[in-house]
């Protein structure tokens, strides 16, 4: 199995090297670096292509790494039903970069373009219809990021006086817990109550 | 200019026609949850129908990555409330993938048993409640007492009806005794005769046919432009069962056939959800036949460092002790790296994609429900059809909104 995906990876790298950066097959699993630009033209050859024949696109998501310089990782599934074989494409993209759609191609991507847009706020270009899918009507903010706390920042009650639903910030009965389970001797840093005295004094 | 050179110039005000916007949901019995689908018709005849999704999204992706592996288990049986234990499935594969762990011969026949048992529990509801939606009242009264028999099924393997989380990293929670596996076995033996009752209901049922037949045709092009998986796949004859195609658990060692459609209607999918519930009792006879031969004994998880100890061991050993204090208090830790893991649930392709940073809590996963994308083909399937058929077609997609708004 892993030999055919080495092979088909070899293959897509091969055929197309202006849009692939990389790949490997890790647990089974081919996963390509693509790039950006010519996103659309590699998911058309992947579809189209008789060894790879990736007819079905499986999923479409976005992964926030806050850290790195190109802040988005897009990651694309596709699943060829004829060669019973699957293939992961990751695109790393910067906070203000817009992606090409892949809506010609595969029209099942429309939902999933519209989820990552609501979800982190990338904005894909030639999309029909980039509108808010899964979060409430007039929602503000990208939930999916890790700076989007998971508490948010409204909640909603309904108004006995106003005879309606009212959206108010958000207020904590308790604090939100979050445990860190680091041990000691992994290199978790503490700051014991009083030693902030003594790197005072000396 | 009313010179006469168009229709449109002796019509009235009143007589011009404009299409009518309808709001279809969220309260709608048929919609089947709270799907609200905003519809254009023209006189009947669907123009446009756009889903509103997302009223009952809850923020699980989200949520998960706050929490640890096992804590985020039970969210998966919130997903797709119907057919609970096939998702925590795929969690649980994924986690097992990127840690490396065999579960044992046991655990596996007792999953592939269980999720038998989701599909006929999913699909009890779907085929009934669809008649319901064309005008059946019968067919959801019986389908819901076999549904409370496999709930009691639920109940006695680990004590929820609905929200099971069974299935643990590892392994599953606890074993079955050996009542509940005859049980089991009497009941999907007696199953085939009800399906045939339920069936002499519907099956040949005139209006039942009249509102089913040649309604929400989809062919292979739609069914790969559209990414469906499961039901609405095969119903076009494609032979796509990720049980057989690429086999996980032990399903590669049970006998079973894939039902596959023609016509790709809606007759067609309640005619092959109908087989597939007798071949999943048979798969569930198999699997209690298995559950008693000498190598289907033997513990039920894989002791290591995603499950706990064993409650004896807990007494007497202070390393078990504070392994199983640390298991449910920071719980495990899975290697860096991503996977994408895949089960066939009920309603087609359930898959996980999980993205470990190596701490124990998830960087990132993303939950691909089925249903999103046949909800998504919506608009492409029900145009053309009478607002009627809507619901037809809906209950025949199979939607739960559990897992679409996630």
């Amino acid at each position: 199995m892993s030999e055919e995906l080495q092979e088909l990876g070899a293959l897509i790298a091969a055929k197309r090297p202006d849009c692939v950066l990389g790949w490997d097959v890790c647990l089974g699993e081919l996963s390509v670096d693509v790039a950006p630009s010519n996103i659309a033209g590699l998911v058309e050859f992947l579809k189209s292509d008789t060894a790879c024949k990736f007819s079905t696109l499986v999923d479409i998501t976005a992964v926030d790494y806050p850290d790195r310089p190109k802040r988005f990782e897009i990651v694309y599934h596709f699943l060829s039903m004829f060669q019973n074989h699957r293939v992961r494409l990751k695109m790393a993209i910067r906070e203000d970069e817009i992606v090409p759609s892949i809506t010609d191609v595969h029209p099942s991507a429309n939902w999933f373009e519209r989820e990552i847009f609501d979800m982190f706020g990338i904005l894909f270009s030639g999309h029909p219809d980039l509108r808010r899918i899964l979060t409430d009507y007039g929602f503000r903010g990208y939930p999916l990021r890790k700076d989007f706390p998971t508490t948010g920042y409204v909640e909603l009650r309904y108004d006995e006086a106003q005879k309606r639903v009212v959206y108010e910030p958000v207020k904590l009965v308790q604090e939100y817990r979050q445990f860190d389970f680091m041990s000691p001797w992994e290199g978790a840093e503490y700051i014991l109550p009083g030693d902030e005295k003594g790197e005072g004094a000396t | 200019m009313m010179d006469g050179t168009s229709f449109d110039d002796a019509q009235t005000g009143e007589q011009k026609i404009r299409n009518f916007n309808l709001n279809f949901g969220p309260q709608h019995p048929a919609a089947h949850g709270v799907l609200r689908l905003v519809l254009e018709l023209d006189g009947e005849i669907v123009e446009r129908c756009d889903p509103h999704i997302g009223l009952l999204h809850r923020g699980t992706e989200k949520l998960m990555e706050s929490r640890t592996y096992l804590q985020n288990l039970p969210y998966f049986d919130r997903l797709d409330y119907v057919g609970t234990m096939n998702q925590e499935h795929a969690w649980c594969l994924a986690i097992e993938k990127l840690t490396g762990v065999e579960i044992p011969r046991r655990a596996s026949l007792i999953r592939v048993l269980y999720c038998e048992i989701g599909r006929i529990l999913n699909h009890l509801l779907n085929v009934t409640t669809q008649a319901l939606d064309v005008g059946a009242l019968t067919p959801p009264v019986w389908g819901f007492e076999e549904r409370e028999k496999l709930m009691v099924f639920y109940e006695r393997a680990c004590g929820a009806r609905l929200h099971a989380a069974y299935f643990r990293p590892g392994g599953v929670h606890q074993d079955l005794p050996p009542e509940l596996i005859d049980d089991i076995e009497d009941w999907a033996k007696g199953f085939p005769k009800f399906l045939e009752d339920l069936g002499g209901l519907l099956t040949e049922n005139r209006i039942f046919k009249q509102r089913n037949v040649e309604i929400g045709v989809i062919t292979e092009e739609d069914v790969l432009e559209w990414g469906m998986s499961g039901v609405m796949a095969r119903s076009v004859g494609m032979a796509w069962d990720l049980r057989r195609a690429q086999p996980y658990e032990c399903y590669d060692e049970f006998d079973f056939q894939i039902p596959v459609g023609k016509n790709g209607d809606c007759y067609d999918r309640y005619l092959m959800r109908m087989e597939e519930m007798r071949q999943s009792a048979h798969i569930m006879i198999q699997a209690c036949q298995k559950l008693r031969e000498p190598d289907g004994q033997g513990d039920i998880l894989a002791r290591g460092k995603l499950t706990p100890p064993k409650r004896a061991e807990m007494k007497t050993s202070m390393e078990a002790l504070i392994h199983h204090f640390k298991l449910y208090t920071e719980g495990f830790h899975v290697p860096e790296g991503e996977t994408y893991v895949c089960v066939e649930a009920p309603k087609g392709e359930f898959g996980v994609y999980l993205v470990s940073d190596g701490s124990n809590k998830p960087y990132r996963s993303k939950i691909r429900a089925p249903g999103y994308l046949h909800l998504q083909a919506m608009d492409h399937i029900a145009k053309g059809y009478q607002l009627a058929d809507v619901a037809a077609i809906i209950g025949t997609m199979d939607v739960v909104f559990g897992e679409i708004d996630r």
